[in-house]
């Protein structure tokens, strides 16, 4: 239990160290995610210990965006003065990228499967 | 007498993180019963649900944002260690996406551009200033990352968090009716599109409704997360 969740850590401080050592504006946990792949591909398995912490944390994944939505308090006079471009931005954006990505990943699926 | 001891006990115990951080926890417990009572359904988030029941706790007793977030932030600070985690669901479904690598190559490139690019676009045109635009651009990836990436460019970091989390939710509530109405019955692709469009919380929501769906929902939050960065990394050498 407590090494798997060192092991997340280690490769997320990893993956920040290098981001700072480097210079790149690239998010930190998205490289600590590579270096966990790298770390598990190396290894050939990834244990059950290590499932058992990562299948946790993803399956209560909603949880942890509370405390930020939360953050809404702070933001009302900049989205109350905002509201049409936010509301817009975020519904015809989502929407059109729900429908923009599936039907990619169907017409490439398709096209390979009938060559 | 007794309400000044009362008062006494407030006062010491909100000055502990723990006072706020249960309540989130309590908060979001809340949330996931009332989802369960309705079948989880799509509108009854657990997120909306516990951010509601917060937002009026913190109106009530006139608690300001930074004292909640000094209990709140051991959970926030999950989110990355959570994307690190990524890398078990993607190692573990390894055959599958080998097998879907080039649909989903295809789908994220589209994806990812579409949600930097429609939700900038659709902002501008509807008149919102340079911070709102750089906060809204990378919206559709989850908040660790999108925070990141919304602060050199102008964006405030507060705000990006809570926009990521208006998409997820969104993302989350219009997924299924949405993917119902196109008839499409190909779960991975579903998934993926809920990964790409809307995180971890479009993620959530496609593990409720297939195990198959959330893998692919799963993979696509992690890649859309380095494929936005990487967009922004090529749009800040032009800006």
């Amino acid at each position: 239990m407590l090494e798997a969740l060192t092991l997340l850590f280690v490769c997320q401080l990893a993956g920040e160290a290098l981001v700072r050592l480097s210079g790149l504006s690239f998010p930190g946990p998205v490289l600590g995610m590579a270096i966990m792949l790298g770390v598990i591909a190396i290894a050939g398995r990834t244990g059950a210990n290590l499932e058992r912490v990562a299948d946790t944390l993803l399956k209560n994944l909603s949880l942890l965006f509370v405390p930020a939505a939360v953050g809404v308090i702070q933001q009302i006079d900049l989205l109350a003065a905002n509201w049409l471009a936010v509301i817009g931005a975020v519904v015809g954006s989502t929407v059109l990228t729900l429908i923009v990505t599936v039907y990619v990943f169907r017409a490439v699926a398709r096209a390979i499967s009938r060559p | 007498m007794k309400g000044r001891e009362l008062y006494q006990i407030w006062v010491y115990l909100a000055e502990t993180p723990l006072l706020w951080l249960t309540a989130t926890l309590i908060a979001y417990v809340i949330g996931e019963r009332i989802s369960r009572g309705f079948s989880r359904h799509p509108l009854a988030n657990p997120v909306i649900i516990a951010t509601a029941l917060l937002v009026t706790l913190l109106a009530v007793t006139g608690t300001p944002y930074p004292d909640y977030f000094a209990g709140a932030q051991f959970i926030h600070f999950l989110l990355g260690p959570a994307t690190v985690a990524l890398a078990i669901p993607l190692w573990r479904n390894r055959t599958q996406v080998r097998r879907n690598l080039l649909p989903m190559v295809a789908a994220l490139l589209a994806g990812s551009l579409t949600a930097v690019a429609s939700a900038v676009a659709i902002a501008w045109m509807l008149g919102a200033p340079r911070e709102i635009l750089a906060s809204l651009a990378p919206k559709s990836v989850t908040s660790p990352i999108a925070m990141a990436l919304a602060e050199p460019l102008g964006g405030i970091p507060a705000l990006t968090a809570v926009l990521v989390v208006l998409t997820g939710v969104l993302g989350a509530v219009v997924v299924t009716p949405l993917m119902n109405l196109m008839r499409i019955r190909d779960f991975a692709a579903r998934g993926f599109a809920a990964g790409v469009a809307s995180h971890g919380l479009g993620t959530a929501r496609a593990f409720q409704v297939s195990e198959e769906a959330g893998t692919f929902a799963g993979i696509a939050l992690g890649l859309n997360g380095a494929m936005t960065a990487i967009i922004f990394m090529f749009a800040s050498l032009f800006l």
